[in-house]
């Protein structure tokens, strides 16, 4: 009988559902993964290092390209941080507006994921329908900042403009509507064979391993833990939102599947109680503290200090007391935060950025192990991995 | 404000760590977040498993590396480098903070063995910072690119790089040459009140 070797299988970083450029070495016993071991960091731009030279303000919209499919959140963590050490109040129309935008965002990374993971799996459709609904939200990105994808839209102290008249009534429309998409996609996906057949049972991470290995977010929860930053350690307006956290049974890919779509229906939900606030209050939507913000034109026009204050916010920027701060936020992929160190100068002194998909990318070993080599797709797949915060 | 140093060192799991590792503990503080535990380097994993064991700290959620060598105040008896743990408690719904500092030539014990998500932290700090870890399973190098030299975080590594990457039509590969890029600075770092002369 012949002798039979593992063979390496080099996977990436061109294929088309490495989700950007992941590099993976593959150890195979025939068809089953015995190792997978990815290699990282060929989209690694040093970020934390440019942090470090930039003023605060330089620094927001390099949080758009952390994690570049859900741009608001990762801004939302950095905003929510300089706050702390400034010890600034948001203004709470500031706070609404952030926390529907960081559910849109919600909905606009799960669409991605599930576009994109349906894709890896070999089904078209639903790519097509998810990006439909991505188009949308990307209008409501562009109206309120002016760019569709990269935003730079929440500034710390509140946010950068206030909502465009009428937005809040496309919003509104929008969400009419996208409970009837989640439909759509769960009538091609939910109890389609060849979707259970990939998914079922693969991938299972019980409530320990998950803990051990740093799962977090609807990673963790298809696992069965019920923990989301947003009920548990409540920042901004969250903890006025009513909404339920979607739990998992079994831990496994079709588990996290579910848990993501119930998430885009709470979402929803949680955009409804926004609008339904925002529509009928009006208010500051920055911080009306000094350093924060720039003054308003008109009164740069008729005093000289005014002219001095905006010319400094935008050349030296704000000085940040000395000390430090973790901050997390609920990202869609999981818990991303920012760990600030101050040294009380107008630039950061070390910006730590702990990105979800590090620590799940991490686990892929893990969950790899003892799978067919075709289901290191789906379970890439299912961990929603963007190299823009795995590689920083 | 004695009242609240009184109330913090009553936290469960910072009186448990000064029992467990007595004067391995260096200093207890209240940040703007959560409790920061200053620890003796060498205590590290003993610190966290006793917080994974006995105080339900189930996660590691963060490990990075600090050069302080430029932060203001900075003595180098200190140790130039800082090591930060920020783990979390799932069933408390609490933070907390681990610091040690150590000098470019002390090893620090790999807490893998506590949670194994602690690898690539671990792998982020070392090819950084030039941190060791020692009994770490892998340490190698993770983000930079195969091959790289130097420690990018380092206060002392210039921004710009050292080496710029070609294509040499000659060779016909990829070569790397000295950096000409220059860096500009174009907003100098500044403290309050510094600059108004």
């Amino acid at each position: 009988m012949a002798e039979i070797k593992n063979y390496t299988l080099n996977f990436g970083p061109q294929h088309p559902s490495a989700h950007g450029v992941l590099r993976l070495v593959l150890e195979l016993d025939g068809e089953v993964v015995q190792r997978a071991e990815p290699h990282i960091g060929l989209l690694h731009r040093g970020t934390e290092k440019l942090f470090e030279q930039k003023t605060y303000l330089q620094n927001v919209p390099y949080f758009d390209r952390f994690d570049y499919v859900s741009m608001m959140a990762n801004e939302h963590a950095y905003a929510l941080a300089v706050e702390k050490l400034m010890g600034v109040e948001v203004p709470e129309r500031a706070q609404y507006i952030r926390v529907m935008f960081a559910e849109l965002t919600r909905i606009l990374n799960h669409c991605m994921w599930l576009g994109a993971v349906a894709l890896d799996i070999g089904a078209m459709t639903v790519f097509l329908y998810c990006f439909r609904e991505r188009e949308d939200i990307f209008d409501f990105y562009e109206e309120v900042s002016g760019a569709r994808m990269h935003a730079a839209y929440f500034r710390p102290g509140g946010v950068s403009k206030d909502l465009p008249d009428g937005l809040l009534e496309k919003i509104q429309g929008f969400i009419d509507r996208f409970p009837g998409y989640v439909d759509e996609y769960e009538t091609l996906l939910t109890e389609n064979r060849i979707w259970k057949q990939r998914n079922v049972d693969i991938a299972i991470v019980d409530e320990e391993t998950a803990l051990a290995w740093g799962f977090s977010g609807p990673m963790i929860r298809a696992s069965g833990v019920a923990w989301d930053l947003r009920k548990t350690q409540p920042y901004d307006v969250y903890d006025k939102m009513e909404f339920d956290i979607p739990v998992g049974a079994t831990g496994d890919c079709y588990d996290r599947y579910l848990v993501r779509v119930e998430e885009m229906r709470q979402s929803n939900e949680i955009i409804r109680q926004c609008i339904a606030w925002l529509a009928k209050n009006s208010g500051d939507i920055k911080s009306r503290d000094a350093r924060l913000s720039s003054p308003d034109r008109a009164d740069m026009k008729g005093d000289m200090e005014t002219l001095i204050h905006h010319f400094k916010y935008f050349s030296e920027g704000y000085h940040v007391p000395a000390g430090e701060v973790y901050t997390a936020v609920e990202h869609p992929k999981g818990e991303f935060a920012v760990h600030l160190i101050s040294d009380g100068s107008n630039k950061p002194y070390r910006m730590k950025v702990r990105a979800s998909g590090f620590a799940h990318l991490e686990a892929l070993d893990y969950m790899c192990r003892g799978h067919m080599i075709a289901d290191v797709v789906a379970i890439l797949g299912t961990q929603d991995i963007v190299f823009g915060e795995v590689d920083r | 404000m004695n009242d609240i140093k009184q109330e913090q060192q009553d936290l469960p799991e910072v009186a448990g760590l000064k029992e467990h590792l007595k004067d391995a503990i260096l200093d207890v503080s209240e940040s703007l977040d959560c409790t920061v535990v200053k620890l003796r380097y060498d205590a590290i994993v003993d610190a966290c498993h006793y917080l994974k064991d006995h105080q339900g700290y189930e996660q590691l959620m963060d490990l990075c590396g600090v050069d302080m060598s430029e932060y203001p105040g900075f003595v180098k008896e200190d140790g130039r480098y800082q090591v930060i743990y920020n783990v979390l408690s799932i069933q408390h719904n609490k933070r907390l903070r681990l610091k040690i500092q150590l000098d470019s030539r002390q090893l620090v014990n790999s807490v893998v063995e506590v949670w194994p998500t602690a690898n690539w932290f671990e792998r982020e700090a070392f090819e950084m910072f030039g941190i060791i870890f020692n009994h770490h399973p892998d340490l190698r190098r993770l983000l930079t690119d195969y091959g790289f030299e130097g420690y990018p975080m380092r206060k002392d590594f210039p921004v710009e790089g050292r080496v710029e990457m070609f294509f040499d039509d000659e060779q016909w590969r990829c070569v790397y040459r000295p950096n000409a890029v220059e860096n500009r600075v174009l907003i100098p770092r500044t403290w309050p009140g510094a600059d108004r002369g």
